[in-house]
């Protein structure tokens, strides 16, 4: 005799708004996103070298135009480079054919973390000596 | 593996396949990956001293070979793999095959117009 009212328990697929990503598909998706970002970022540097071979007054305004906020960005731009460098040669391991297990490929993440933080805090802390030194 | 080089088979790629363009895209992506381990590092370096700089030193610096050189190749590395990854991105998520083509073009377009202004600009720094 079936109940009407209850429906029947069928497994859900990874409902997004409240599935936590594992450490693997997040890495993966990480690295789409920065690169998709540093892009952007490549257009700021293009906007810069052409600044600053057109002259001083078109350099003062790309300078004006990036301060303050422009330098946090140079920041971000930082972190995710460091995210990108560090992530991208784990990948580049995974095309030689190596480290494709499960339990590789996450202890190379947890790595890849490591670095991520450890180059950050160096960019980020040489640059902030640059800029208010 | 005989039985595959005598009779055509639908599960091997003949030739360059059938993108006809065989490897090259994950190739080029990897190579110019590759390139932007030493690049990347030493423009990060470049930059970080420029930071707060007036303009005549920026030039200065930006006009010598060596550093010159390295914004160059960077530039050009940096594009071309953004314009590579980006377009696997578009592959992935745009599903329609007119916006999918049209998002391609028009960031590939993009990407090459700023690359030559980038590369046109220090080129004028290091030539001037």
């Amino acid at each position: 005799m079936t109940d009407q009212d209850t429906p029947v328990q069928r497994p859900l697929s990874p409902h997004l708004q409240v599935y936590r990503l594992p450490l693997l598909p997040l890495m993966s998706i990480s690295h789409r996103v920065t690169g998709v970002g540093l892009t952007f970022g490549t257009l700021v540097l293009a906007w810069w070298l052409a600044a600053l071979a057109t002259g001083p007054g078109a350099y003062d305004l790309f300078i004006r135009f990036m301060n303050p906020l422009g330098g946090l960005a140079l920041l971000g731009w930082m972190i995710a480079i460091a995210y990108h460098f560090c992530n991208g040669i784990r990948h580049l391991i995974w095309d030689t054919g190596h480290a494709l297990d499960l339990g590789s490929a996450e202890r190379a993440g947890y790595l890849v973390l490591v670095g991520w933080l450890v180059l950050s805090a160096a960019m980020v802390g040489s640059a902030l000596l640059f800029w208010l030194g | 593996m005989s039985k595959s080089q005598t009779t055509p088979s639908l599960k091997t790629a003949r030739g360059l396949g059938s993108a006809k363009e065989g490897t090259d895209h994950w190739w080029m992506q990897r190579l110019s990956a590759v390139a932007m381990m030493l690049l990347a590092p030493l423009m990060i370096f470049l930059v970080i001293t420029l930071i707060g700089e007036p303009y005549d030193a920026v030039v200065a610096k930006m006009s010598s070979p060596l550093w010159g050189g390295i914004a160059l190749l960077f530039v050009c590395a940096s594009f071309y793999h953004a314009h590579l990854g980006l377009q696997v991105v578009i592959e992935d998520y745009i599903g329609g095959h007119a916006a999918r083509l049209t998002l391609i073009i028009l960031i590939r377009g993009a990407l090459i117009i700023l690359g030559l202004i980038a590369v046109l600009s220090v080129l004028r720094l290091m030539l001037t």
